[in-house]
């Protein structure tokens, strides 16, 4: 129905019809040009005068009270025209940021952008998924020249832009760290100099790292105070937590790692997360990290990247496709 | 160019004063209701934060009358503390009122020209034109 436009005379005859019939189709009428109006931003003090305009028009007799009252009505209306002016205004500057952030999440995508390295016998599965636009969990695999395979984990307590810079920056303290020759203690101790010293101290980052030595079927890892992962026994098919104690990144300036080593076997898996995996929530209630552990079990006959996404399908449909926070998982296992 | 008047503000009742004075001029010069009523919104701004952070000042009109337009001209002047940052304090949702569209960027808004002049410990003088349509 675009027969609707916003003239006087229009706003006139509908009303005129309305007050002969009070029909229904005089209502649907106004309804068509409300939404003209918020579509052309008319306020609605604007809205009012022409109230008044074709009142006047139609009944030129009516009581000068009644006009008085339809202005007292326009001047209440202004403050409400002010703030739908605002409002206006504020909606661009809205849509100007999101553009904006959409862009900084490009770039921060192809900054962190890591390739999942093949290892002969290793199976590798991983999936990172942001809850806004920007991710405030970080992975990264280094492939050492000596076959061996270094994976960091890390999370950002604190969410979006803050938290993506700050990931950005520790992106680029490991690319130049002095490569593969480095433990992982030797590494976080590194890191940790590095937050410390630059980052906000509100600001806290987690992480895990951990060097897969195929020529020993070795994990060597050290941990900052970063959610544990699980290690999966296939033998014995039962889950264990890889315990490791470390202080968080930044806490302290010099913080020292303790260096933990676990052999591999044919088929267990190393599983590694960040809370956003571990905190899904259904509902109100926060899921247990057994929950995790049956859900990657069910699976556990697939290859190792369909596990993860398998895990990830499964805990967004249980949280109505909302992540709360960044979902980042990642399973390495030794292949048969 | 036509003859200033001014209306002093010492007391939260002159905002009244200064509304009525310029609705006057605003009708008799050929505004409409619905500008009339935009004119004295920006007035009752300019004379409350007069009001509130200077304590005392003058709001002053002026008719302006070209060959081709007609319009209305108010100063807000002071020697109250002045705005530090004005900038920060023309942005939307930065006054106390937060997020209702009042406060100056309202007035801005309300208005066709709009300049604010302040010093640190000297005063604020906020000028605000509008044209008959
Ligand atoms: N004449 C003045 N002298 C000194 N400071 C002023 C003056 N006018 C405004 N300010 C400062 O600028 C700020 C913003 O003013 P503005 O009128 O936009 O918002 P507000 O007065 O805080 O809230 P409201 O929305 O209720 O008007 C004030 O909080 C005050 O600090
Ligand atoms: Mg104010």
């Amino acid at each position: 129905m675009d027969t609707v436009n916003l003239d006087a005379a229009n706003y006139k005859d509908l009303l005129k019809r309305y007050i002969d019939t009070q029909d229904e189709q005089s209502l649907y009428g106004a309804e068509q040009i409300s939404k003209l109006f918020i579509k052309n931003n008319v306020p609605p003090e604007e809205i009012i005068n022409l109230h008044i305009q074709a009142l006047s028009e139609l009944y030129p007799n009516l009581s000068e009270k009644t006009g008085h009252s339809m202005n007292f009505l326009l001047e209440t209306m202004i403050s409400y025209g002010m703030a739908h002016q605002e409002y206006q205004t504020l909606r661009e500057k809205q849509l100007e940021l999101k553009t904006e952030i959409a862009v900084a999440a490009g770039m921060q995508e192809t900054l962190l952008a890591t390739t999942k390295p093949s290892i002969d016998g290793l199976d590798i599965g991983v999936i990172s998924v942001p809850a806004h636009q920007m991710n405030g969990d970080y992975h990264h695999f280094i492939k050492g020249r000596d076959g061996s395979l270094g994976v960091a984990i890390a999370d950002v307590i604190g969410k979006g832009v803050p938290a993506a810079l700050c990931m950005s920056m520790i992106k680029y303290s490991m690319d130049s760290l002095p490569e593969e020759s480095m433990s992982p203690k030797a590494i976080l101790e590194n890191l940790n100099r590095v937050v410390f010293r630059n980052v906000d101290p509100s600001m806290f980052i987690t992480m895990f790292y951990a060097q897969f030595i195929p020529s020993e079927q070795k994990l060597r890892y050290s941990s900052a105070g970063h959610e544990p992962g699980f290690y999966y026994r296939k033998k014995e098919d039962t889950f264990e937590e890889i315990e490791a104690k470390g202080l968080v990144l930044g806490v302290s300036s010099d913080a020292n790692y303790e260096r933990y080593e676990q052999r591999v076997e044919k088929g267990d898996m190393v599983i590694l997360l960040t809370d956003g995996v571990t905190e899904c929530r259904d509902g109100d209630r926060f899921i247990e990290s057994e929950e995790v552990l049956e859900v990657i079990k069910g699976y556990a006959h697939l290859p190792a990247q369909d596990i993860v996404d398998h895990v990830y399908k499964h805990f967004e449909r249980l949280q109505n496709f909302q992540l709360r926070d960044d979902f980042t998982l990642i399973i390495l296992r030794r292949e048969v | 160019m036509g003859l200033q008047s001014c209306v002093n503000i010492n007391k939260e009742w002159d905002i009244v004063g200064a509304r009525q004075m310029g609705r006057d001029i605003a009708r008799e010069i050929g505004f409409g209701t619905v500008d009339q009523a935009r004119i004295a919104t920006a007035i009752s701004e300019l004379a409350r934060n007069i009001y509130l952070y200077a304590e005392t000042g003058q709001i002053c009109f002026e008719v302006i009358d070209n060959i081709n337009q007609k319009g209305i001209s108010m100063i807000a002047i002071d020697s109250g503390p002045g705005i530090r940052d004005i900038s920060q304090v023309m942005e939307d949702g930065f006054s106390t009122s937060g997020g209702l569209g009042a406060g100056l960027p309202g007035v801005k808004r309300l208005m066709d020209d709009f300049d604010i002049k302040s010093e640190e410990g000297k005063g604020t003088e906020i000028r605000a034109l509008k044209w008959v349509r």
